[in-house]
């Protein structure tokens, strides 16, 4: 088990330095960040030159990834070049609010999901089963923002005509309270709600279909031959066979919502990475955005690797690499 | 004549599908004497599986259907039992070995844990260590090499034979008093088949089990069977102990399931297959099941018209033949009616 | 008493059936008669028609789908007025009747349903065009990657795996930002050059495994080439998925696209585009038509398109009902 894990990290490595380098080459090559300042009047050729130069742009793109890579160690994912404020500041503060309403929704659709996925396939056909699936379906196909602009019109329009807060639609606190207040559940429990319906709906079918998989194999047909009471035939054999595919599963849809907190973060205007990335891409500020995919990959990368990891926890045959 | 273990009397198993209602098991009765082996013989589709799996309820009720029938086990209808009464029998009284060993064990659980649970689910109160006693012992019986480190191994880490091994292990655990082996070879290589035998062998004369083998191999059965039931179309066409079917059939399917195997002893030019397909088992043909491809038949109405009864022939004790012209059989011998010289397949 | 009518049968079989077969017996070549069951030869493509035309949500998805669709296509047709056709005397109507303004106006009095009408036909080219684009792409890198094995499958599976890896939107945000420059075309090349990955993988899974088939060992020895036998062996084996696939990345690129452009990097006005539509509503929370409308235009194309979808995955890969015997 334990050489298995050390080759997954060893394997991510590679992995981690190419895909930066690919999101570094293709920022590059689509966007010159001193673009702009060279239609501005105001901006001598001369000065043009020196700023080509400090910023090392005009020479080859590897050389360049290796000066920003040394960059990302020595001051932290370097400066904009728009603003001239460091990047890493507005990074780490707008990473924890996002992985608060990430994480949030993630745990929440997970368990959901697979209580759903569970109940549907061992009932199969019942109503229980053709609700959850319908409604699977309608999520499946939603796309994140409308479902946001629908909940925020809904809940503004809950306060317009009966003067109750339940959720409020923008922003991450009111003034003056915290992180894990109330006030700030009441902020983030829209955008959790998007999320959590997108990812359930995608968890649920999944579990389903796996379970289903599984209840019709020979080996639990071998379990109940045995005279194993049906629960626990599901419990012992079917349930845990079939979360094994929910891993890879989970883990795939960590990139869909890193996605979904861009969009959701517009929606409901919250200090977080997708809105910062937002912004600055509006901005061509290169850097910044360089520096955002080079996060969200890493955390991809990263949970891509837990989910090798507890895959092969659950399934032994994948140890033996 | 001794009591039967399992008396099985007018057994009808039906499936809903999209296509229609089939019919897999239509009406068959037979009983299992202690401690002896019989075999159950016919093609895919022949409703031999269906019947031994019903009366252990291992047949989704939906779509399946057990329209008829009773199945005493030891003095009890198996078929009207409880869920839970049933359950207790299950893997304790009457044990089953499936045909695919490569996918019939759990592969994310160790094996030495499965056959335990086996044991624990029937006597929760035996205690953890004698339980892996008894596992390792088991294993050691069929045959198993290693197998106090073997217990701890995951099923892929087994060959084929070596499961399936386990999978009989398993299903003696609790010393039943029924053991049904559904193609317990039909998956495996032909050398790993002799060695599964004999386990299987060595295994009854252990715990004198009574045996239902089923198989569509007649050579298998003629190695291990005392008596041998025919299907064909969800029916029994013939019944009768081993060396009466083989020596003296009276049902022209049985002769040609014989007719169908080379004999080593002879030279034979031309293969003799069984002309035509197996019936549809939703859109039966009228009459007897077996008539379009029957040799014996020669088109003549009654077979086309009137299906055969079950009815008893000559030929050995309790020999039974469902055609209706059977007696035009009589004084015709097969070709395994000849003694085999020594050397012969054994 | 009728004579049974013998089945003539091309291939010689073995003779007798047995020594009690009398001669004269009027028996078939092969010694049978088909009786009972009337067997319909089907080819396949019938039997998957047939299931798919049984399968009631896809067919429901499918009419709707020709309805919106059709819609697009014929837009000039259909809209009652052009997308940009102002009408500032009526500005922020709600859904009414009247003139026509079946989704109401927005605020420089345009007609909503018109350019919802013409928003379909932006994201249908856009779809059909990254599913087509994609899936060649796919085909190609996953045939090659499957059949040749080795350090080609390596290479490819692993640029598939890194793609994978990289934030799908946030990429696909960067590129429509930097090269998109809100067209139309730039952007539906960008997704279809993001979209290929998920067919690849499948493609190379059925070449991997079919490659070793015999078939393919016999054609090799008759001395067919390489790109034929790809071609006429193993692809049609592919095209089940291949179409279900492409059918669902139609969904799926719509939905993409709208969010491109509803956080405004994606097709930009005066293009229309049913996201862009949505984002103009967020300014206008009380007009709720502006934002529902075009919304549920797309989530009802979607779903129609995952219910089309799914019969024919059905269809073309039923699932085995197992009734042991």
């Amino acid at each position: 088990m334990l050489t298995y894990i050390t080759r997954r990290i060893l394997y991510s490595i590679p992995v981690l330095i190419i895909s930066t380098f690919l999101s570094f080459t293709f920022v590059s090559l689509a966007g010159n960040p001193t673009d702009n300042l060279r239609a501005n009047p105001q901006f001598s050729v001369i000065t043009y030159n020196n700023l080509q130069h400090k910023y090392h742009l005009d020479r080859a793109i590897p050389v360049r990834y290796w000066f920003w890579v040394k960059d990302v160690f020595e001051h932290k994912l370097g400066s904009s070049l728009v603003t001239s404020q460091p990047i890493w500041p507005d990074i780490s503060r707008t990473f924890g609010h996002t992985a608060q309403v990430i994480v949030l929704a993630e745990i929440l659709a997970l368990i959901l999901g697979v209580a759903v996925g569970i109940f549907s396939a061992i009932r199969q056909y019942s109503p229980f089963d053709y609700f959850f699936t319908s409604a699977s379906f309608l999520g499946y196909a939603m796309p994140t923002f409308w479902l946001a602009l629908l909940l925020q019109i809904l809940f503004v329009d809950i306060y317009l005509k009966w003067h109750v807060r339940i959720f409020y639609t923008a922003g991450l606190n009111n003034p003056g309270q915290g992180t894990w207040s109330f006030d700030r559940l009441q902020h983030i429990g829209l955008p959790v709600i998007t999320l959590t319906i997108i990812s359930f709906a995608l968890y649920s079918r999944y579990m389903r279909a796996s379970m289903l998989d599984v209840i019709n194999t020979d080996y639990v047909r071998t379990a109940r031959a045995k005279g194993l009471p049906e629960n626990k035939v599901i419990m012992r054999h079917v349930f845990r066979n079939a979360l094994i595919p929910i891993v890879t599963i989970a883990a795939l849809n960590f990139g869909g919502l890193l996605g979904g907190a861009i969009v959701t973060e517009s929606v409901f205007g919250l200090d977080g990475m997708g809105y910062y990335f937002i912004q600055k891409l509006g901005q061509l500020d290169i850097y910044a955005v360089m520096a955002y995919l080079v996060v969200t990959s890493t955390i991809i990368i990263f949970f891509n690797l837990i989910a090798d990891i507890l895959y092969g926890y659950l399934d032994p045959r994948i140890r033996y690499d | 004549m001794p009591e039967p273990v399992l008396s099985i009397r007018n057994l009808i198993v039906e499936f809903r599908t999209e296509d229609g209602v089939v019919h897999a098991v239509d009406d068959i009765s037979y009983d299992v004497f202690p401690g002896e082996t019989l075999g159950i013989v016919g093609e895919s589709g022949s409703g031999k599986s269906v019947s031994t799996m019903s009366i252990l309820g291992l047949i989704p009720q939906p779509p399946g259907r057990i329209a008829n029938g009773t199945a005493m086990f030891k003095g009890k209808d198996l078929l009207k039992m409880k869920k839970r009464e049933l359950r207790r029998v299950r893997g304790d009284e009457v044990a089953m070995v499936f045909q695919d060993p490569m996918t019939s064990l759990n592969p994310v659980l160790k094996v030495g844990y499965q056959l335990g649970e086996a044991i624990k689910t029937h006597y929760p109160k035996e205690p953890n260590e004698k339980v892996k006693e008894r596992v390792i012992e088991l294993l050691r019986l069929v045959g198993v090499p290693n197998p106090e480190s073997r217990y701890d191994n995951y099923p892929h880490e087994f060959s084929g034979g070596m499961r399936q091994r386990a999978m009989i292990a398993m299903s003696i655990a609790n010393s039943p008093s029924l053991l049904i082996a559904d193609e317990p070879t039909t998956a495996l290589d032909v050398t790993i088949q002799a060695q599964v035998l004999e386990v299987l062998k060595r295994v009854q004369a252990e715990t004198h089990a009574a045996t239902i083998l089923i198989t569509h191999d007649l050579g298998i059965v003629a190695e291990m069977c005392e008596r041998v039931i025919v299907m064909y179309g969800g029916k029994i066409v013939e019944h009768g102990d081993v060396h009466t079917i083989f020596q003296n059939p009276r049902h022209p399917y049985t002769i040609g399931l014989m007719d169908s195997l080379p004999k080593l002893t002879e030279d034979e030019e031309w293969l003799r297959p069984i002309p035509g397909q197996p019936p549809s088992l939703i859109n039966r043909p009228p009459g007897c099941a077996f008539h379009p491809r029957c040799f014996l038949s020669q088109g003549r109405l009654q077979c086309r018209e009137e299906v055969p009864p079950l009815r008893p022939i000559d030929g050995g004790k309790d020999h039974a033949s469902a055609c209706h012209f059977a007696e035009e059989l009589i004084g015709r011998h097969s070709k395994f009616a000849e003694p085999v010289p020594a050397g012969g397949a054994s | 008493m009728t004579e049974p009518t013998p089945v003539q049968v091309d291939k010689p079989v073995v003779s007798q059936v047995s020594d009690v077969t009398t001669p004269g017996m009027a028996v078939g070549i092969d010694g049978t008669y088909e009786a009972g069951l009337e067997l319909k030869a089907r080819s396949q493509w019938s039997y998957a028609r047939n299931r798919f035309l049984r399968h009631r949500l896809a067919m429901s998805g499918l009419i709707v789908l020709v309805i919106v669709f059709g819609a697009g296509i014929f837009a000039n047709l259909v809209a009652p007025y052009s997308f940009e056709e102002i009408d500032l005397t009526n500005v922020l109507a709600g859904p009414t009747t009247a003139a026509h303004h079946f989704f109401g106006t927005d605020e420089i009095g345009r007609d909503f349903f018109s350019r919802v009408i013409f928003g379909i036909r932006t994201s249908m080219e856009v779809g059909v065009f990254v599913a087509f684009v994609s899936s060649i792409i796919g085909v190609i890198v996953g045939a090659v990657a499957g059949y040749y094995g080795g350090w080609i499958d390596n290479i490819l599976m692993r640029i598939t795996d890194l793609v994978l890896t990289l934030p799908a939107l946030a990429i696909l945000l960067t590129a429509a930002a930097l090269l998109g420059q809100g067209s139309q075309w730039r952007v539906s090349v960008i997704l279809a050059l993001f979209f290929w990955t998920g067919l690849a993988r499948i493609v190379r899974g059925v070449f991997l495994s079919l490659r070793e088939k015999e078939y393919v060992e016999a054609a090799k020895a008759a001395g067919s080439g390489d790109i034929r036998i790809m071609f006429r062996h193993i692809l049609p084996n592919t095209l089940g998925p291949i179409v279900v696939n492409g059918t669902l990345s139609v969904g799926a690129a719509i939905i993409v696209e709208a969010a491109l452009s509803f956080l405004g990097f994606g097709i930009k006005p005066p293009t229309p585009s049913l996201g862009s539509l949505i984002a103009s509503g967020q300014q206008f929370p009380q007009k709720w038509w502006i934002t529902v409308f075009p919304g549920l235009t797309l989530l009802i194309i979607v779903v129609a398109i995952n219910f089309v979808g799914d019969g024919l995955r059905d269809a073309l890969d039923p699932q085995q009902r197992r009734v042991r015997a």
